[in-house]
């Protein structure tokens, strides 16, 4: 048994690692370490530097943009990016949107679509929810009626993240409603978020923040060439969407990264006199999360060592979500209590020209936090997944 | 043994219950707390007309001479609803006053606050304090008739709001020396006095208030002591206990609407209820619920009865550490059944976690106070 990286992956890592430490923006990464927002043009702006390497989309066949770079190699990237403080690179068109179209895309949908996608020219957003469809999305209600060549989409989705700066929204809606299964009557659309009768309205999160809407489709046309697979097959792209998950869902680098500050700023906090760092209540709760980390990095390897041969992920992933987002939803959680009384302010009062923006994003950060158990299917569903799939309950 | 609530704050109870229904909605807390003062001197009238700012202030100062047991309805209310007007910094402010202070400064002050006409702070905490009580370098020396404080203090709740502060100083020895340490009554409009506001994440005001070279009289010390700790681990420990009973109501609130979710929410075809997984976990949130109330029982009965500090300390500490493992638990868990919901800021689930989270770390952290419990 070996548990390190080959001389090769090694060597691989390190070429990235050096490549990221020349070219990530020293004031996106800053923007990065101290929790600040990130604007459309912020990760427009990383994409095309991963773009121009020819690093942005590295799952992707050659052909179209991709490395050829083995699933090793591919978390071996996202891990680095995650550590070194990289902006996130927003999924929907790179490895939601792209994946369908490569699996069930017409070839004029493939030149129309992903040549944007790969520059960062458009931005995609992912609308499955809907009020009455989160965990049980196959019930979704938004209609497209056919009308000749196109159809008239009516409907409401929900939590839509980045709808408010996406070019292109993929959707699930119900083009049978008659059909005996709901899962057979949904059919998956692209649609140009310019479109007459779209609506998107702001949903503020618990945090103060907006990067989720509401968006509302009023008789919106969309032409019946922007339908992914055929009509009513809407449930197998989004199946096939799911098996698709990319094995870097745990964010073993960023919580790596996250741990690192975290530990550099008990270091600065002080309690009775001495550094936070050496209470041995505070110590031994990040020493908790540091183990479940070290433990969760080598599970990752393990997994990934597994599905070297080619074969599709299946409960790794769901346990993967489940551990990495507990990790860094205990990272935030510790960040806040090591600020103490100073995590309380949220937001200045005018007038006010010293208020510590760092200290007052902690909370606010551990609130925002709580989302990651909940999207992406939520940590109640995956242990679903797992015990039907996995183990057969 | 006897749970029940006497007459008197049954009425408490009631008259309180029916402001917050007709009065204080979280619509109304809403426009409160986006005002630009960020509480409601309506609300504050109305607390003071229904008695509820008499009831912790001595008879002969126009108050009811209430204790603990007597607040706990009001501050469950306060929790259940979110109030967000400056009660608990009130009551701890009249409480400095009321223990300590001279005939001449309870006169001045303590009837003021019973009838609704001054709000307190009490300005103590510092930079890298974190919980510590007796962490004070703000200095006051004395200099002609009076005193002058330097020094700065961090994240003073409702000080925005507060007339008149109770502030910690110096006054002998090194920065967390026990001994030394005084208490002054100071004006928020003396010369050299500054405050920072910001809104917490609880949306209550706050400020770091900055004392540059401030003259006050000598009667401006409080009670005349150059030995103010043990006073202020008095108060804090009342006003800890209060904010256990706080954290009760917001609980409460956390339950009903989760388990009302449960009951209403479908998912699959039927209420996400009657997922068992989901089920063990609301009934864990209630025994948190019933396991907190009971240590906020006993803290409330603590401080109003036992006259030794240590084990006053001890009782409180323990009812801090398990309303605290209660709040983390219970608002995590409120959010997570909520879904996505949950995460939005226009339920009040989400303003009610918010809370919970600030109440879990209010007058110390549960590790905070598990050092505490263990050494005693
Ligand atoms: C910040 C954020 C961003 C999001 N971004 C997007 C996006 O871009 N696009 C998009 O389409 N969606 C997005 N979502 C929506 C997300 O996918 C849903 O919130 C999620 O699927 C849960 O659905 P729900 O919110 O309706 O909760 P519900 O499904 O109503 O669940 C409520 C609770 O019940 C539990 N539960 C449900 N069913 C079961 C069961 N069978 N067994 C046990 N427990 C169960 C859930 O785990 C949860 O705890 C986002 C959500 C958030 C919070």
């Amino acid at each position: 048994m070996d548990l390190n990286y080959s001389v090769e992956e090694r060597a691989f890592r390190d070429e990235v690692s050096e490549w990221l430490r020349d070219h990530l923006p020293a004031d996106l990464r800053q923007k990065v370490l101290e929790y600040r927002h990130l604007t459309r043009d912020d990760l427009q702006r990383w994409h095309s530097i991963l773009a121009q390497k020819g690093w942005v989309a590295p799952s992707w066949p050659q052909q179209w943009g991709g490395t050829d770079w083995n699933v090793v190699q591919r978390y071996i990237f996202d891990e680095a990016c995650g550590y070194a403080g990289a902006p996130p690179l927003v999924p929907f068109g790179l490895l939601m949107c792209a994946p369908v179209l490569f699996k069930f895309g017409t070839q004029a949908q493939k030149e129309r679509f992903l040549r944007p996608i790969y520059c960062g020219d458009a931005f995609w957003c992912q609308g499955y929810s809907e009020p009455g469809a989160g965990s049980d999305l196959a019930s979704l209600r938004t209609t497209a009626v056919r009308h000749g060549d196109r159809y008239v989409v009516n409907g409401q989705k929900i939590w839509t993240t980045a709808a408010h700066f996406a070019d292109w929204i993929f959707c699930l809606v119900r083009t049978s409603p008659a059909a005996e299964r709901k899962q057979d009557g949904i059919s998956f659309l692209l649609i140009d978020m310019r479109t007459p009768g779209i609506t998107v309205r702001p949903l503020i999160l618990m945090d103060g923040e907006h990067e989720v809407n509401e968006v509302f489709f009023d008789d919106v046309e969309v032409p019946v060439e922007n339908r992914v697979h055929d009509e009513g097959k809407g449930w197998t792209v989004a199946k096939y969407l799911l098996g698709h998950e990319r094995m870097n869902t745990a964010r073993i680098g960023t919580s790596q990264r996250e741990l690192e500050h975290l530990k550099e700023f008990a270091s600065m906090q002080r309690k009775n006199a001495k550094p936070l760092i050496d209470d041995p209540r505070f110590r031994d709760k990040l020493s908790h999360v540091e183990i479940e980390l070290m433990a969760l990095s080598i599970t990752n390897l393990r997994f990934l060592d597994q599905l070297r041969g080619g074969r599709a992920p299946g409960a790794e992933v769901s346990m993967l979500k489940i551990k990495g987002t507990e990790i860094q939803q205990a990272l935030t959680e510790l960040m806040m209590e090591a600020a103490g009384p100073a995590a309380q302010p949220f937001a200045p009062v005018a007038g006010n020209d010293r208020f510590d923006r760092f200290m007052a994003s902690l909370a606010p950060r551990y609130c925002n936090y709580r989302k990651t158990t909940i999207y992406a299917g939520s940590n109640e569903i995956q242990r679903n997944i797992i015990a039907k799939h996995a183990l057969g309950l | 043994m006897n749970f029940d609530p006497s007459e008197e704050q049954r009425l408490f109870a009631a008259s309180i219950e029916r402001f917050v229904a007709r009065d204080y909605t979280f619509e109304t807390r809403r426009r409160v707390v986006a005002s630009h003062d960020g509480y409601s001197r309506d609300v504050w009238a109305a607390l003071a007309d229904l008695g509820l700012l008499a009831v912790a202030i001595p008879t002969e100062y126009g108050g009811l001479g209430g204790g603990a047991g007597d607040l706990t309805s009001v501050m469950e209310a306060i929790g259940e609803a979110l109030i967000v007007e400056p009660f608990l910094a009130t009551v701890m402010g009249s409480r400095f006053v009321a223990r300590t202070g001279t005939l001449e400064q309870k006169n001045s002050l303590l009837p003021a606050v019973a009838s609704g006409k001054l709000t307190l702070a009490f300005a103590h905490s510092e930079q890298g304090a974190r919980y510590d009580l007796a962490h004070v370098t703000t200095r006051a020396r004395k200099t002609g008739a009076g005193f002058t404080i330097d020094g700065d203090k961090r994240v003073v709740l409702h000080g925005p709001c507060a007339r008149t502060l109770v502030v910690s100083v110096r006054l002998a020895g090194d920065d967390t020396d026990q001994e030394g340490i005084g208490l002054f009554l100071v004006s928020t409009d003396v010369p050299g006095v500054s405050l920072a506001a910001s809104r917490t994440l609880d949306e209550l005001r706050a400020a770091d208030i900055f004392f540059a070279d401030v003259h006050v009289p000598a009667n401006a010390l409080l009670g005349e002591t150059t030995c103010a700790l043990s006073t202020i681990e008095d108060v804090v420990d009342y006003a800890t206990a209060l904010v256990c009973f706080e954290a009760v109501g917001a609980i409460r609130f956390a339950n009903s609407a989760t388990l009302d979710y449960l009951k209403t929410r479908k998912q699959f075809g039927v209420p996400i209820g009657s997922f068992q997984a989901l089920q063990h976990r609301m009934v864990d949130m209630v025994i948190e619920y019933e396991q907190a109330k009971s240590m906020a029982s006993l803290a409330c009965a603590t401080v109003d009865a036992e006259t030794d500090p240590v084990r006053r300390k001890r009782i409180v500490s323990a009812a801090k550490i398990r309303v605290a493992d209660a709040c983390r638990r219970v608002s995590q868990e409120s959010i997570q059944l909520h879904g996505g919901m949950g995460m939005s800021d226009e339920l009040k689930i989400s303003h009610t976690f918010r809370r919970l989270t600030m109440i879990a770390q209010q007058f110390g952290d549960a590790d905070h106070h598990l050092e505490r419990f263990a050494s005693l």
